[in-house]
């Protein structure tokens, strides 16, 4: 089927299957390999992206659902040589090691800062964060982050 | 390959789904969608119920808060003027998920783990849909089974506003799904309590619902007939429906 949909701000037009998902979309048809494929069954978080403003995971969202949606994925937050605040917390904080999941923590973080505030507390972050799956940092360094960025948002 | 069809109005989802073949209705997407992916679910069509106008939102009408079949959790969790069903929306999945998992999605579906149908029977509701409506007691028929006709589409739940009501979930880790959830709510004509996660599908625990309304001492849940699998045996799942009934009434205090 024919869509069309916004991504990091430019209008995309694209011929796919009415079921492919929005993360292969993404990576296999508009190379931005930014946002990842971790578990495949909704669980892990790392294929966050902002869809009309909501984190979703778009390992479960469909073309056809995406048709005519705004999404914004990791490439479209920030600017060559301008990290977006919450990107720039995790480099900050040091809110990552190997860095799979980052982009969806970076999303998710984005969404938990909308959601409850500039001053949204430790518990809050771990609690928002519960769909997203981080095996290496043992999460204390991604809740820092996201408590300093969204404090500068 | 899955053939996709986003209908405008519920007559032509109807018409679509009247067609033959396995046709699925599609609201979030978040249970179906994932079925797909592991080829637990291979429909022939799939119906996008996504552009059907006035599917969603909440309102109160008299005893009843009525809540539209396409609203999501997170909506729910937001603005449900029932506290314990705005606490269910928002412990269902993670955040994410709450974006785009619908009311009538999950309540269609009838998952036996899944926690909407225990707030549903817990608060007596009423599923309207396309073709008329159905009580909660006589709606909800074992493990994904539901008295949904083919054609038939949820449009609106309206769940009855209690005296006090509360949900209490032990969830799996993983999943979030309910290892055992206790739906307990308290009505001028008596308490209802709803256990989902333990059987082959929701059911009302109508021991504890007298023994409630007596004062009396809460029943032990028999085990008979309750799940056993890898993530708990049936004797635990009846200890933890006690232990979560108990909790469940404690936040009602």
């Amino acid at each position: 089927m024919q869509i069309s949909l916004t991504v990091n701000g430019s209008l995309r037009e694209l011929d796919v299957e009415p079921t492919m998902l929005l993360v292969e979309i993404l990576r296999d048809h508009l190379r931005l390999t930014g946002t990842h494929i971790g578990c495949d069954t909704s669980q892990c978080g790392a294929c966050n992206v902002l869809m009309d403003g909501k984190a979703v995971k778009s390992c479960t969202v469909i073309a056809g659902q995406a048709d005519g949606a705004s999404v914004t994925t990791i490439e479209g937050l920030g600017a060559d040589g301008a990290l977006h605040p919450m990107q720039a917390a995790f480099r900050e904080a040091h809110g990552l090691q190997c860095g799979f999941c980052t982009p969806g923590m970076v999303i998710a973080g984005i969404a938990i800062a909308g959601r409850h505030g500039p001053d949204v507390n430790e518990e809050t972050i771990r609690h928002d964060l519960e769909g997203n799956l981080c095996r290496c940092t043992g999460y204390t360094n991604i809740v820092k982050a996201i408590r300093a960025g969204a404090a500068a948002l | 390959m899955t053939g996709y069809h986003r209908p405008a109005t519920l007559d032509e989802a109807a018409a679509l789904a009247a067609t033959g073949g396995d046709i699925a209705y599609l609201a979030g997407g978040h249970t179906l969608i994932p079925a797909m992916k592991s080829r637990l679910r291979a429909p022939d069509a799939l119906v996008d119920l996504a552009r059907v106008p006035g599917l969603s939102g909440v309102s109160r009408e008299g005893e009843r808060v009525w809540i539209g079949a396409m609203t999501r959790h997170a909506e729910v969790a937001k603005s449900a003027p029932i506290a314990a069903l705005a606490r269910l929306a928002g412990g269902i999945g993670d955040p994410q998920v709450r974006e785009r998992g619908t009311l009538g999605g999950s309540v269609a579906n009838n998952d036996p783990a899944a926690d909407y149908p225990a707030a549903v029977l817990g608060l007596d509701a009423v599923i309207e849909t396309n073709r008329g409506s159905h009580a909660a007691d006589d709606f909800f028929l074992g493990m994904f089974a539901t008295a949904l006709e083919e054609v038939e589409i949820v449009t609106r739940i309206g769940f009855r506003v209690p005296q006090a009501a509360a949900y209490a979930k032990f969830a799996h880790p993983a999943s979030r799904y309910a290892l055992i959830g206790v739906f307990a709510a308290r009505f001028v004509d008596g308490a209802r309590v709803a256990v989902t996660g333990a059987g082959p599908g929701v059911f009302r625990w109508t021991e504890a619902e007298a023994a409630i309304d007596a004062g009396a001492a809460l029943p032990e849940l028999a085990p008979d007939d309750l799940n056993s699998d890898i993530h708990a045996g049936a004797e635990y799942r009846a200890h933890l429906a006690r232990v979560m009934l108990r909790r469940a009434l404690g936040d009602m205090a």
